[in-house]
């Protein structure tokens, strides 16, 4: 019922009177707002249900070779090229970037340390798992969306194959035990493009430089960027596979839920970085409570 | 009778005689849109069905509910007399190797080849008690028409006839006791439509399976099947009238007292098109295209 529906059977409120038309406004405000947490409160219920039946079925059914094979490749091999070409531009940039600004304080020798640094704990897990999302997750939501718009996920069932096994835990894991292979590549090749641009470009002191690497970044910065991309690759598999099994009918259906999987992943991924950076903050300075310094 | 042979005799005879599907009184609805309405059908062992009826009235819904795919809003629908929706994930897994469906598409997987997709029902429930896979599925192959040149094809590189045919095999590669056929003509050419239609009779009269199909094509319906069930939109359906509008052999579908399923049968669109210019009159004043076609079949 609406509110000029209500409130004229209401003879206390006139709908046409200044306060009348504004409590209308504050009703119609509500009511957007009232949908808007009941839709969101809904996809999250969707998908903490999609995520208990696909840890259902990982735990409970090995999937099978021939399923899992042309996902690993598609999602390791074929993301190694465009991980490391970016990873390597990265790199250079940071160094371009830097550069400059540490040469007027005559610290390009701490290049090393701020690069790898950065990389290694930051860029190159989210950069690799930016990459994933943008190359596979999208491709992910628009196969399986394809597969329910073509009444494939209803043969997969109608035979008696799990489309929750057979789609989504290959794709799960695929994304869950390669992207720390894509970090470290990602983390590797920013490292070699950054070096690349301060020792051979900027002519800083190579020796200097890969000390200075060596002794700012420990194995826990190194781990702490391995660990998050575990996260990130759970979130980009859960994130497309849901949108791509909720796809709409048709073409636009299919375009709006591959957008969606990217769009959706990187945001995840970017409020991921920041709660799970707090977290290994927090582990980092009660391990080590004075930390280490770059001066 | 103590004998356990006498006891296993008798209890397989009263199987064979009880209905293969039943649904008692099946309602779909999502949200607040009723699709199906208190279905009550049974279907026995070796019968083939057609479900006929508008576009919108819940046919495929229907046949889709039968195979699990979509669970009922309230009502039971009885497998050789389980009921399919108190199974556990599992069990129903497994009775959907007594299953095939054909889907209107076909719905073959674009990732797999033809060979992988006529043997997916045999990677998911195995292979047959000695049999070989590879003999089956070229065995299939023959009886929809197919050669063997078609195996390490991809969907996309065959046409829609040949797609549906690869469907029906991969439906048949188990033997299924019950066939389910979503508008297996819809989209063929008339001679494809009637090569579909011999294939279905001659797999109903091979492996004596219960069919049931759903479809627009009256002359499929006519053809293939010994008893129709024409389904009516719910929407459409006055106060307490049953959504089965019809349920009996298709010889006497033109002889039915009700309007609806004769303009059905005959393809007329009779009052559909006074309730579609009603409808037109409540959105927009100006309804010259509906008015004019009125007018003309009045003075034909």
């Amino acid at each position: 019922m609406s509110y000029q529906d209500q409130t004229a059977r209401n003879p206390f409120v006139d709908p046409n009177s200044f306060s009348g038309r504004l409590a209308s406004g504050f009703v119609r405000i509500a009511n957007a707002w009232g949908r808007v947490v009941i839709e969101g409160v809904t996809s999250l219920g969707d998908i903490s249900v999609f995520m208990w039946r696909m840890i259902i079925w990982m735990v409970t059914a090995r999937p099978r070779p021939e399923t899992m094979m042309p996902t690993f490749y598609a999602v390791g091999v074929l993301s190694l090229p465009v991980v490391a070409l970016t990873g390597t531009f990265i790199g250079m940039v940071l160094a371009i970037q830097s550069y400059h600004q540490f040469e007027l304080m005559g610290l390009e020798s701490k290049l090393g340390a701020v690069i790898t640094m950065s990389l290694v704990r930051e860029l190159g897990p989210v950069l690799a798992a930016t990459m994933l999302a943008g190359r596979v997750g999208s491709a992910m939501a628009a196969v399986i969306g394809t597969m329910r718009v073509t009444e494939q996920i209803d043969a997969l069932t109608a035979m008696g194959a799990n489309p929750i096994h057979y789609l989504v835990v290959p794709r799960f894991l695929a994304c869950v035990l390669l992207i720390p292979a894509l970090t470290i590549m990602a983390d590797f090749m920013g490292i070699v493009g950054g070096y690349f641009f301060s020792v051979v470009i900027f002519g800083v002191d190579h020796a200097a430089y890969l000390r200075n690497s060596r002794e700012f970044v420990g194995g826990f910065d190194f781990f702490s960027g391995v660990f998050k991309s575990f996260f990130f690759g759970a979130t980009i598999a859960v994130i497309s596979c849901f949108r791509g099994f909720h796809c709409q009918a048709g073409a636009e259906g299919v375009g709006r839920a591959a957008t969606a999987a990217f769009v959706q992943s990187f945001v995840m991924i970017l409020a991921l970085d920041i709660v799970l950076n707090m977290f290994l903050d927090g582990v980092y300075y009660s391990l080590w409570p004075g930390g280490s310094k770059l001066l | 009778m103590d004998d356990p042979l006498l006891n296993r005799l008798a209890s397989d005879q009263a199987a064979m005689q009880r209905p293969l599907v039943q649904t008692e009184a099946l309602t779909i609805r999502f949200g607040r849109q009723v699709i199906l309405n208190n279905i009550s059908l049974s279907i026995a062992r070796g019968e083939t069905v057609a479900i006929i009826g508008e576009s919108g009235c819940g046919k495929t819904l229907f046949l889709k509910s039968l195979a699990g795919l979509i669970p009922a809003t309230s009502g039971r629908i009885l497998f050789d007399g389980m009921d399919i929706y108190s199974m556990r994930e599992t069990e129903l897994t497994r009775l959907r190797k007594r299953f095939g469906f054909v889907f209107q598409n076909a719905a073959l997987f674009d990732s797999l080849n033809i060979q992988q997709n006529i043997a997916f029902p045999m990677m998911q429930h195995g292979v047959p008690h000695g049999r070989s896979p590879q003999h089956l599925i070229e065995q299939r192959l023959s009886e929809v028409g197919l050669p063997r040149n078609v195996l390490p094809k991809r969907p996309s590189q065959l046409s829609g006839g040949m797609r549906k045919r690869v469907g029906l095999a991969r439906a048949l590669i188990l033997e299924p006791e019950l066939l389910l056929y979503d508008e297996p003509t819809t989209g063929l050419d008339p001679i494809m439509s009637d090569v579909i239609n011999e294939l279905i009779l001659r797999t109903q009269s091979k492996y004596s399976v219960t069919s049931i199909l759903v479809t627009h094509d009256m002359h499929s319906a006519r053809k293939v099947a010994d008893r129709v069930i024409m389904l009516y939109p719910f929407s459409r359906l006055k106060a307490d009238e049953p959504q089965v509008l019809y349920d009996g052999p298709p010889e006497t579908m033109e002889e039915c007292p009700d309007r609806r399923v004769r303009q059905f049968v005959r393809g007329e669109a009779g009052e559909r098109l006074m309730e579609m210019v009603a409808q037109q009159a409540s959105h927009s004043d100006e309804t010259p295209f509906l008015h004019d076609t009125i007018a003309r079949r009045e003075a034909q």
